[in-house]
């Protein structure tokens, strides 16, 4: 090819989305992952691993957590691929890589259907084509049904949506049995429950961004007061659904005593947020929102110790 | 002829990048390299769990 011709050709091909592509860091891809939703999946998924009442080989273990998080990192990067416009108008999201214009959105679905395809592969040789299936199911469900349809179409998009969230404990207990059970459907259930809560607390000191987004969050579409109700009524479930895994196994007395007192505290926590003003809202929405990452994080961390402990003593 | 987008330069010649570009390629580069040597790692340790001293039973 002549030199000029060639000179042409690159002069007339569209280099933008190549070099924006150069601009982008290792950091980047890492945070197309979702670093902290990462880690709650992890670690709920260890809690089913650790619950289950069958062993495997540590190192296999580990390698099927590793997967798990993986896989919960590919669903975060096609959630940011597909997101990406309504990303760029809110400023708790305006900064990730896409929206920011540090890697296209070519690049961030590659990245996440690697991700996707080599995490599920990986899991399905580690543990089985069972957990691997549940995998790939919630990698589906978060991002096709919950990103690309649910959220922009309806208030109950963080309900139906948070059913992706609430697996991970039972692809857990899979990879240990290679099957679901009553036990892991609790964990499934009490992260199902928690997660509108989560949310709509989130979102009532966030309605304006979701509202300029069209994101039709709950205080968007059916206002503050109504929104605080159905969050106090959700945690009043996850306090009461808190007690199953007493009923059903594997928990005991100390879980029990923690479910009380942690689900007292966030039930209070609700309820004054409920009964809030207008000029407290804010703030209670934020002490609703901080307070349930605690809460799952030590129910699940007495769930799991309680269980090391109860091994421990009887070997 | 040059024409600079995304802070690189096109040229004649082609594509300049940057020295930062050139930093953040070979430091993707070098991520690609250790998530590959960390797959070989992970099929090899798997392959020794599950099979064991097995692996090394083969028909004739």
């Amino acid at each position: 090819m002549a030199l000029t011709e060639r000179t042409e050709l690159i002069e007339e091909h569209d280099w933008s989305n190549e070099l924006i592509g150069e601009m982008a860091t290792v950091g980047d891809y890492v945070q197309l992952m979702k670093l902290r939703v990462m880690s709650l999946v992890v670690f709920t998924a260890l809690v089913g691993m650790i619950i289950a009442p069958v062993a495997i080989h540590p190192v296999l273990g580990f390698i099927a957590l590793v997967c798990i998080g993986v896989g919960a990192g590919a669903s975060g990067a096609l959630n940011m691929w597909f997101d990406a416009d309504i990303d760029a108008v809110m400023s708790r999201t305006a900064k990730r890589p896409v929206p920011a214009g540090r890697v296209t959105p070519d690049a961030a679905l590659t990245f996440g259907m690697t991700l996707a395809l080599g995490s599920v592969s990986v899991l399905g040789l580690v543990a089985g084509w069972f957990a691997a299936g549940l995998l790939a199911f919630t990698i589906f469900f978060y991002a096709v049904v919950y990103t690309m349809w649910l959220k922009r179409s309806t208030p109950q998009n963080i309900v139906i949506g948070g059913a992706a969230g609430a697996l991970p404990p039972m692809i857990g207990w899979a990879v240990m049995t290679g099957s679901v059970s009553l036990q892991s459907f609790v964990l499934f259930l009490i992260i199902f429950l928690w997660t509108p809560p989560h949310f709509w607390a989130l979102s009532l000191f966030k309605a304006e961004e979701y509202a300029r987004a069209g994101v039709p969050m709950l205080p968007v579409v059916a206002g503050n007061p109504a929104t605080r109700r159905q969050i106090f009524y959700y945690v009043v479930a996850l306090a009461l659904s808190g007690f199953l895994p007493v009923i059903v196994g594997p928990s005991g007395i100390a879980y029990g005593v923690a479910a009380t007192v942690l689900g007292g505290i966030f039930v209070y926590r609700a309820w004054q947020l409920l009964r809030t003003d207008e000029e407290n809202e804010r703030q209670n929405a934020v002490r609703v929102f901080t307070y349930s990452i605690l809460y799952l994080f030590l129910l699940f961390a007495v769930l799991a110790g309680e269980h090391i402990v109860r091994l421990m003593v009887a070997s | 002829m040059t024409l600079q987008i995304a802070e690189s330069i096109m040229t004649e010649d082609g594509i300049k990048l940057t020295e930062e570009q050139k930093k953040r390629r070979r430091g993707r580069s070098i991520a690609i390299g250790l998530a590959l040597a960390a797959l070989v790692a992970v099929f090899y340790a798997v392959t020794i769990i599950k099979l064991g001293p097995g692996v090394l039973e083969r028909p004739l």
